[in-house]
């Protein structure tokens, strides 16, 4: 009989600290397969932020080594400067890489370092308890944006990966969700496709991912996963949004 | 050869891989003779990064894969690095970092100060460790400390400071190296390479157990216990029949040499003591001073830091003076032998 699902080899067997219908335990799986189908687990680095993926290294059983709030595209910068067998990825929430972590995410992109960005866009900060994101939705309730985000006061939803396109040593971006098993599929395609882009040194990669966040968001599981679709993608369209690796295709 | 590149040259000899850095007077040249020397060497990496912060988090990241890497910046910069050093310190890795200090507080000045000494041999971060702070106070000791540096570090797994200021890393000065940079690129044996024949492995800091981290921390004392048995250093000066000993690190031990010499040339019995690791601190040297010396004038380029360390390790043994100038005004030997003289007739020891 054909195997057709399995538990990842790279994917160690813990049970996931996340909330239900959290978008962070599939991610980790996709990258976990990801890894195995490319055989990576043995010259992987990867890089955790604080966050609500703060304990991913209790998950990926590849080598990790946390990163100081936002600092992930330096760190990764260093290893994979250091050490360019590696196959380096950092692993990042919204507050991480759009707010504190700015300027580490765009001039590691503009270098054109050769590491692999995932970036969860919950567009909140949950693993402090729900505050406001820079991508969180005008007029989205937070615990600091009581009253709903106030485009006037905070600005609306900054995009990151429409941001990172403009930068030259970006090579591949695509924005991607995982509210549902079509759009699960299509995001493993692209996380595949940003680890392949490393591998062929062409420069930054980085795949934003949709997730929800039902705790923060103050939904049910089924209702984050429709509020991503209804609302979410309107500000953050899915799709390729930068791909310069000129048809040298991940498969 | 000037303090900065002298550094940057004894740094490559060391083996020292990869440097990150972000200008700032008074330490450019370090930074530019890594750009036109290790960028060019096999395996080696330079970035100018986007700050401070970044090029710390650069050098953690190097670290972290078992690379010898180093930064370098100025006060205002060094602040900036403070939580990338207490990472660093959290996580048992070595790395080099210099600080060419320079007048403040805020953007200060860009002339030489010591008032980054607390900031140094506090830990400077968040959380409770220390890093290792190496004073040189002249270009051939730059060279030769920055040497030490990358193996005490390497040797202790701890972050170690070297603790320069504007003067030491601008002045010309002759200088030999002792070694030929290794021809093979030094790889720590425990850093992540990738779970390749091995379980994979974790480097961090984050625990929701404080037992997990309260055991970190002694742990991290019970190294600095030893390193405080093991690596303390210090320099004197004319002490054996002194009946003042002038405490000073750094530049300014420079100039209190030249003014101890003027003054025992009208007949006054004074000495130096030159602590050359300014964490761990030369306690016992000073207890041991103190069975015949009972008078200190500490000598800093600040409003009174190291003075602390003086006091606590006299411990009541002896009476502590201070002479200190701040921002960046630097006294000449003249004008600290006129210090040195009249505190001298004071205390009555003519
Ligand atoms: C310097 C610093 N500032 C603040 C924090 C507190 N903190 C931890 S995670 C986090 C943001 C988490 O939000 P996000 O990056 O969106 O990830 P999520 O938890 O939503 O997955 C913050 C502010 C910190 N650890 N370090």
């Amino acid at each position: 009989m054909k195997k057709v699902y399995a538990y990842p080899k790279s994917l160690k067997r813990a049970p996931f600290h996340y909330c239900p219908g959290c978008g962070h335990s599939i991610v980790h799986r996709l990258v976990c397969e990801v890894i195995d189908e490319m055989n990576l687990q043995d010259k992987t680095i990867g890089i955790p932020p604080p966050g609500c993926s703060v304990f991913a290294y209790n998950y990926f059983d590849v080598d990790m080594a946390e990163s100081a709030h936002g600092r992930g595209a330096a760190v990764a910068t260093g290893a994979k400067r250091a050490f360019p067998d590696a196959i380096v990825f950092t692993y990042q929430g919204d507050g991480d890489l759009a707010a504190i972590g700015t300027a580490e995410t765009i001039h590691a992109a503009n270098r054109g370092e050769q590491i692999t960005t995932i970036f969860v866009n919950n567009a909140v900060y949950g693993m402090t308890g729900g505050q406001m994101a820079p991508t969180t939705l005008v007029g989205q309730k937070t615990t600091t944006t009581p009253y709903g985000r106030d485009e006037s006061l905070d600005g609306a939803p900054i995009k990151m990966s429409e941001i990172l396109a403009l930068v030259k040593g970006t090579v591949y971006i695509e924005r991607v969700a995982v509210n549902s098993p079509d759009n699960i599929r299509k995001a493993k395609k692209a996380i595949r496709k940003a680890f392949q882009t490393q591998i062929y040194k062409l420069g930054f990669s980085m795949v934003e991912i949709l997730s929800p966040c039902p705790t923060n968001w103050k939904m049910s599981p089924i209702e984050s996963w429709q509020w991503v679709d209804r609302e979410m993608t309107k500000v953050f369209p899915l799709g390729v949004i930068k791909d310069t690796t000129e048809k040298k295709d991940a498969d | 050869m000037t303090g900065n590149s002298a550094i940057a040259e004894a740094a490559i000899r060391a083996g020292c891989q990869c440097y990150f850095g972000y200008p700032i007077t008074p330490q450019n040249e370090l930074t530019e003779y890594m750009a036109a020397n290790l960028s060019r060497r096999k395996g080696c990496s330079f970035i100018q990064a986007e700050s401070e912060i970044s090029a710390i988090n650069m050098v953690y990241g190097a670290s972290v894969v078992g690379a010898r890497a180093m930064t370098s910046s100025s006060s205002p910069g060094i602040s900036l690095k403070q939580e990338g050093i207490s990472y660093l310190a959290a996580c048992e890795l070595p790395a080099v970092i210099v600080n060419m200090s320079r007048g403040g507080p805020g953007l200060g000045s860009i002339v030489a100060a010591q008032s980054d000494y607390f900031q140094s041999t506090r830990g400077g971060g968040h959380g409770d460790y220390r890093t290792i702070v190496l004073a040189p106070s002249s270009v051939q000791e730059l060279a030769d400390l920055t040497h030490k540096a990358f193996d005490l570090s390497d040797k202790y797994k701890i972050p170690t400071l070297i603790l320069g200021d504007g003067i030491l890393g601008q002045m010309m000065e002759p200088v030999e190296f002792h070694y030929e940079a290794p021809a093979e690129l030094l790889v720590r044996p425990d850093g992540l390479r990738g779970a390749k024949g091995r379980p994979s492995k974790i480097i961090k800091t984050f625990t929701s157990d404080p037992a997990q981290l309260e055991e970190l921390n002694w742990s991290l004392f019970r190294r600095y216990e030893l390193i405080k048995k093991q690596e303390t250093a210090c320099e004197t000066f004319m002490v054996d029949d002194a009946k003042l000993i002038v405490v000073a690190f750094g530049i300014a031990a420079r100039i209190a040499r030249g003014a101890i010499k003027t003054v025992r040339a009208e007949g006054l019995k004074v000495g130096l003591m030159r602590p050359i690791t300014l964490w761990p601190y030369p306690s016992e040297k000073i207890q041991e001073l103190a069975k015949g010396v009972k008078q200190y004038l500490v000598f800093e380029l600040n409003m009174g830091q190291m003075i602390e360390d003086v006091q606590l390790s006299l411990a009541g043994q002896g009476e502590v003076s201070f002479y200190g100038r701040p921002g960046g005004v630097i006294p000449t030997p003249s004008e600290v032998a006129r210090v040195i003289s009249r505190l001298y007739y004071q205390k009555g020891l003519k």
